[in-house]
């Protein structure tokens, strides 16, 4: 045994056809293949997909906290961004 | 031995293979050095426990003696149990494990994929539920098998140590005694041979890419299945049985 942790993956779900894959949690395996296997044993074992994404933690182009301020909080004003001032004419059932 | 005997005693010892693996596994659970091949051990040995419930469930009904899958599993004694040597052997280290699932599952998938096409229709539905379960089992456990193998001079060592010991277990599985000859003549059951054939070839293609040496023909241990167990059996079936021997029709 070694003490070298193995890598962490994220593990993305689809829980249905149709659905986007929606991220389940990580787990740690030594390469992709086994990466596949842990998370098919490890989240879906109460049928919970119908197909799985993993990929390196280490892959993922994350935002960074100290950016919160000039990442989100311009949009926090721009209520014109929002559909929300369309009046829906009677009658119009599917919008 | 007529066909219905014949019948019983195939589904029962169909039970005894998957019950008695299981059980070995269960024995690992919580002492695995990661939580992910934790889980999917738990998973595999709970896939092994279920089949033998379908197996035993079964068996009790051709029998028509009132017993159920739990008077199979937890009131005979060792020598009634009719599970190959092979999987009674004890769990060693992780490439023992991997070494004995692989050379066991690459021998019962190619049996459960013939079992469905038996004429029993009760046996077929249960191999091809079992099939999709164990065709997973041996794709995760091949690749370890191929890790390992194919892995650090130690891992390399120690997986063909593994290797080279249980492979004398392998012969019984196609050793087709009375029960198995009638089996397939009655009911379209196994050919043994046409499967020992097909299980060679593939194991003998796992063996070289995991870069291992195949063990030559040797001596071959039986008796298995026939009710003669190694002295690993009845300490395994002590403890399995512990509860319902001591506290009997206790539930939970």
């Amino acid at each position: 045994m070694t003490d070298k942790e193995w890598p962490l993956y994220e593990v993305f779900i689809r829980s249905k056809s149709g659905l986007s894959h929606r991220h389940a949690g990580s787990i740690h395996a030594a390469d992709d293949q086994m990466a596949l296997d842990a998370a098919r044993d490890t989240y879906t074992r109460r049928s919970e997909g119908v197909s799985i994404w993993v990929v390196r933690s280490s892959q993922i182009v994350a935002s960074d906290p100290a950016d919160t301020a000039a990442f989100f909080e311009p949009a926090e004003d721009k209520i014109y961004r929002h559909p929300t001032f369309y009046e829906v004419p009677d009658g119009v059932e599917n919008l | 031995m007529n066909r219905e005997q014949a019948l019983l005693a195939y589904v029962s010892r169909l039970g005894d293979n998957a019950l008695i693996l299981g059980q070995r596994m269960v024995e690992l659970v919580a002492a695995y050095p990661e939580l992910e091949e934790e889980l999917a051990n738990a998973n595999f040995a709970l896939d092994f426990i279920g089949q033998a419930r379908m197996f035993y469930t079964y068996a009790g009904e051709l029998e028509g003696k009132g017993r159920g899958e739990d008077d199979f599993a937890f009131l005979r004694d060792e020598n009634e149990f009719r599970n190959i040597l092979l999987i009674e052997q004890p769990n060693g280290h992780f490439g023992d494990s991997i070494t004995k699932l692989v050379l066991f599952e690459s021998f019962y998938l190619l049996l459960l994929e013939a079992l469905k096409r038996c004429a029993d229709q009760r046996v077929a539905e249960i191999a091809a539920r079992a099939e999709k379960e164990i065709r997973y089992h041996l794709r995760h456990n091949t690749q370890w098998f191929l890790r390992l193998g194919d892995g650090t001079d130690e891992s390399h060592e120690r997986v063909q140590g593994s290797l080279d010991n249980l492979w004398q277990y392998t012969g019984e599985m196609f050793a087709a005694d009375e029960i198995d000859q009638i089996f397939a003549a009655s009911f379209n059951g196994p050919d043994l041979d046409a499967i020992h054939d097909q299980w060679m070839m593939n194991v003998t293609a796992i063996i070289c890419e995991a870069t291992l040496a195949q063990p030559g023909d040797g001596w071959m241990a039986s008796g298995g299945k026939q009710g003669h167990h190694s002295e690993h059996l009845g300490y395994m079936i002590a403890e399995m049985q512990y509860l319902q021997r001591t506290h009997a029709g206790a539930t939970w």
